[in-house]
C-alpha cells in the first residue's frame, strides 16, 4: 500500500476528480482519517499487522488460476482467475475493511457505521469489528435485503445490526445517503467504513490502496507463473474496488491492456443499467466529481443491474481519470450476458462467481476467445455467488429457497 | 450592497432579529410554494429560504427528505422553480436566498446558475456540500454577480477554519446548531450560545441559526445571539398535509405558526 501513485493525485483528486464535496459538518472527520492515515502509511507496525491480518486471517495471497477448460471453451486465450472469492467471507471487500478496521482503531472510535449493496462489504465489514470489538451498523436498501438474504442472516450472525434503508430506489446509492446521514450525527465516535473507491476524499485513495494488494499479488503471480505479466486484465466495475486496486500496479505497464467492464442491465436506454462511466458524465454525487448518471437539473438518475454490487449511478474519481486518459476501457455486460458468464463459469470450472464478476467473466470470455493461445487474460474473480443463488433462481422461475 | 447585507443593516438599525423560513420548491406544486413564500413574508419573516429539491440530500433529515422525493416525484424542474421565483420575488419584500446542492449548481453550470437565479430575483445560495476549500470558483462568481454565497460554520468545524469560512461568506454567516442533519429537536445544545458568541469575535457579518430549531422556547433561547434564525422541518412537515387538510387550512396554519415564533423572537 505504499505504491507510488501514477495519477497526479493533488488535494484528494485523480486530475480533475476526486475533491470533498460534503457538509461542513463532516471535514474535520475526513481530515482526520487522512492525517490518521498518512501517518499508517509510514509506520512499520501498521504495516506488519496489516500483512499478518492478510497472511493468516484472510487466507492471502489468493491464488492465481489457470482455468484450463473454460479456457478450451473459448478457444481462443488462456484464461486466469485472481480468486478473490476465496478470500475470508467470500470476496475482496475484507482487504478494505481490515485495513480500515485497524484505522479505526487508531483514532479511537468505537463504533463503526457501512453501506452495502450485494452485502458483501457489509458483511466484510461486520467481521471486521467482530474481530476488533467494534460496534458495528450496516445501511442497505430493503430491495437488496430482499435479493441478498445470505448476507444479511451472516451480517446479524456477526453481531451487526443491519438498518433497512426505505427511501429512494432502495439499493445501494440510498444506503451511502443514509450512512452518511447517521455520520453526520456520530462522526465524534463513529468511523465510516466506505466500501468502494468512492465518496469525499481521502477515501478513493485509501480504499484503493488497500485494495490494490490484488494487483500486487497479480502481478508476482504472473511473473511466477506465467514468466510474464499478462496480456489483459479484466474487472468489474460498480464503485470500482477490485478494478481500481487490480488495476493500480499496472497502470505504468503499458503493454497490459486494462478493460473495466459495468453493469449493462436490459438495455442502453437511461434507468435500464448502470454502465456510469459508458454513458454517463462528469457532476457531482457522494462528494464527489466523478461520472455520474444524472439527468440535466442535476438529479441522480435511477439505474439497475442484476447485481446489488454494481447497482450504483456513480463510479470513483481515479476510474473518470483513467477513463479520460485513455489508460482504462470501460465497457458493460448485459444482465442476460451475465447470466451466462455465470453458468459457464460454474460448469466448465466449478465455481460459482459473484453475480458482480460475473460481469467480468462475460466480456473476458468474449475478450480471449478473439485472441490466440499463448496470449494470458486474467479475470479479478472479486467475489464468491452462493449469495446470488436464490436470486438466479428467482430470476429463473425456479423454487430456490 | 447586497440585498441581504441591506437587510441585516437596517434590522440592527433597528434592533430587530430576523426569522428566516425555510421551504421546499414544489411541494406539493409550485403554486402553493409561491402562496407559502406569500404568507411568509405578510406574517413578518425577513428572509426566505427555498429548498430546491435534490435526489440525494445527505444533509437532511426525514421531513426534508420526504419533501423533495414528494417534490421530484410530482415532477418539478428548476426551469419552473425558476420561472415561479420570477414571478413571485417581486411580491416579496424580503429577499429570498437558495438552498441547492452543488451537484445541482455543477450541472446547470457555475456561471448559468448564478444568472439564472439572480435573473429569478433570488438574492444568494446556500451549497450545503460545497465546503470552503471547493467554493473558490462560485464564490469569485458570486462576489462578481454581488449574489451572496452564504456558508456554514458547524459544531465541529475548529476556530482556525471558522476564521476562514468568515472570511470567504457573505451575506450571513450559516451556523449549524447540531452535530447531525435538519429535523426539529425537543433540546438545543446550550452550548451553542456560548459557539455564537466566539464565532462573533471572529466575523462581523451576521450570524443566523439553523437546524433542530421549531419551539418558542428555541427561539427565545436563540434570538439574543444570533443576528437570524432558520426554521425549515417544522414547516415543511406542515406543507406535508398540505393536500389532506386543504391548502387554505395549511397556508393558515404556516402563517400562525411563523407569527407565533416571530413574536417569541421579538419578546
Amino acid at each position: 500500500m505504499t505504491t507510488t501513485n501514477p495519477a497526479p493525485e493533488e488535494a484528494g483528486r485523480f486530475g480533475p476528480f476526486g475533491g470533498r464535496y460534503v457538509p461542513e459538518t463532516l471535514i474535520k472527520a475526513l481530515g482526520q482519517l487522512s492525517a490518521e492515515y498518512e501517518k499508517a502509511v509510514g509506520d512499520r507496525a501498521f504495516q506488519l499487522e496489516l500483512a499478518d491480518l492478510y497472511r493468516h486471517y484472510v487466507g492471502r495471497p489468493s491464488p492465481l488460476y489457470h482455468a484450463e477448460r473454460l479456457s478450451a471453451r473459448c478457444g481462443g486465450a488462456q484464461i486466469y482467475l485472481k480468486r478473490e472469492d476465496l478470500n475470508h467471507t467470500g470476496s475482496h471487500k475484507i482487504n478494505n475493511t481490515l485495513g480500515q478496521a485497524l484505522l479505526t482503531r487508531r483514532m479511537g472510535k468505537p463504533r463503526v457505521i457501512a453501506e452495502t449493496g450485494a452485502g458483501q462489504h457489509g458483511v466484510a465489514t461486520a467481521t471486521a469489528c467482530a474481530r476488533f470489538g467494534f460496534e458495528c451498523v450496516v445501511y442497505m436498501g430493503e430491495e437488496d435485503i430482499r435479493r441478498q438474504q445470505p448476507n444479511v442472516f451472516s451480517m446479524r450472525l456477526l453481531g451487526a445490526e443491519v438498518r433497512p434503508v426505505s427511501s429512494g430506489s432502495r439499493t445501494l446509492r440510498d444506503a451511502i445517503n443514509e450512512a452518511m446521514r447517521d455520520w453526520m450525527a456520530s462522526v465524534e465516535t463513529t468511523h465510516y467504513i466506505l466500501g468502494s473507491v468512492v465518496g469525499p476524499s481521502p477515501f478513493p485513495r485509501i480504499v484503493r490502496d488497500f485494495q490494490s494488494v490484488i494487483g500486487r499479488e497479480t502481478r508476482q503471480q504472473c511473473l511466477e507463473q506465467l514468466g510474464r505479466l499478462p496480456d489483459v486484465i479484466v474487472a468489474c466495475c460498480g464503485g470500482g474496488s477490485n478494478a481500481a486496486g487490480m488495476f493500480h500496479a499496472f497502470i505504468d505497464e503499458g503493454g497490459v491492456e486494462l478493460v473495466g467492464v459495468e453493469a449493462g442491465g436490459r438495455s442502453t436506454k437511461a434507468g435500464d443499467h448502470a454502465a456510469t462511466l459508458n454513458f454517463g458524465r462528469p457532476g457531482v454525487l457522494h462528494g464527489a466529481f466523478s461520472y455520474v448518471l444524472q439527468d440535466d437539473d442535476g438529479q441522480t438518475g435511477d439505474v439497475h443491474s442484476v447485481s446489488a454490487g454494481l447497482d450504483y449511478p456513480g463510479v470513483g474519481p481515479e476510474h473518470s481519470y483513467w477513463k479520460e486518459s485513455g489508460r482504462v476501457r470501460y465497457t458493460y455486460a448485459t444482465d442476460g450476458e451475465t447470466l451466462d458468464a455465470f453458468d459457464t463459469l460454474a460448469q466448465t470450472e466449478g465455481i460459482l462467481p459473484a453475480l458482480e464478476s460475473a460481469h467480468a467473466v462475460a466480456r473476458a470470455i468474449q475478450i480471449a476467445a478473439e485472441k490466440s493461445r499463448d496470449e494470458a487474460v486474467v479475470i479479478c474473480l472479486s467475489g464468491r455467488g452462493d449469495k446470488d443463488a436464490a436470486e438466479i433462481a428467482r430470476l429463473r422461475g425456479v423454487g430456490g429457497g | 450592497m447586497s440585498a441581504i447585507d441591506s437587510l441585516f443593516k437596517t434590522l440592527r438599525a433597528q434592533g430587530h432579529k430576523a426569522f428566516m423560513p425555510f421551504i421546499t420548491a414544489g411541494d406539493p406544486d409550485l403554486d402553493f410554494t409561491a402562496a407559502v413564500l406569500r404568507q411568509l413574508v405578510a406574517r413578518g419573516s425577513s428572509m426566505c429560504e427555498l429548498g430546491i429539491p435534490y435526489s440525494d440530500p445527505i444533509a437532511d433529515g426525514p421531513v426534508i427528505q420526504a419533501s423533495y422525493t414528494r417534490a421530484l416525484g410530482g415532477g418539478v424542474r428548476l426551469a419552473r422553480i425558476f420561472d415561479m421565483l420570477s414571478r413571485t420575488t417581486p411580491q416579496l419584500d424580503a429577499p429570498v436566498v437558495t438552498m441547492t446542492s452543488y451537484a445541482i449548481v455543477y450541472r446547470l453550470g457555475l456561471e448559468d446558475c448564478v444568472a439564472r437565479a439572480k435573473a429569478a430575483g433570488v438574492a444568494g445560495m446556500i451549497v450545503p456540500d460545497l465546503p470552503v476549500e471547493e467554493s473558490d470558483r462560485l464564490a469569485a462568481i458570486c462576489r462578481r454577480e454581488d449574489f451572496s454565497l452564504i456558508q456554514l460554520v458547524t459544531p465541529t468545524t475548529p476556530w482556525d477554519r471558522a476564521r476562514r469560512i468568515a472570511e470567504k461568506t457573505t451575506g450571513f454567516i450559516y451556523y449549524v446548531s447540531v452535530t447531525g442533519i435538519t429535523g426539529e429537536r425537543a433540546e438545543l445544545p446550550a452550548e451553542i450560545i456560548d459557539h455564537v458568541a466566539e464565532l462573533r469575535s471572529l466575523a462581523d457579518l451576521p450570524i443566523c441559526i439553523g437546524f433542530g430549531i421549531s419551539r418558542p422556547e428555541h427561539v427565545r433561547m436563540l434570538a439574543p445571539v444570533a443576528d437570524g434564525l432558520i426554521v425549515g422541518s417544522a414547516i415543511v412537515r406542515r406543507m406535508a398535509e398540505a393536500e389532506s387538510r386543504g391548502r387554505q387550512a395549511v397556508l393558515a396554519e404556516i402563517g400562525d405558526y411563523a407569527g407565533e415564533l416571530i413574536a417569541a423572537m421579538e419578546g
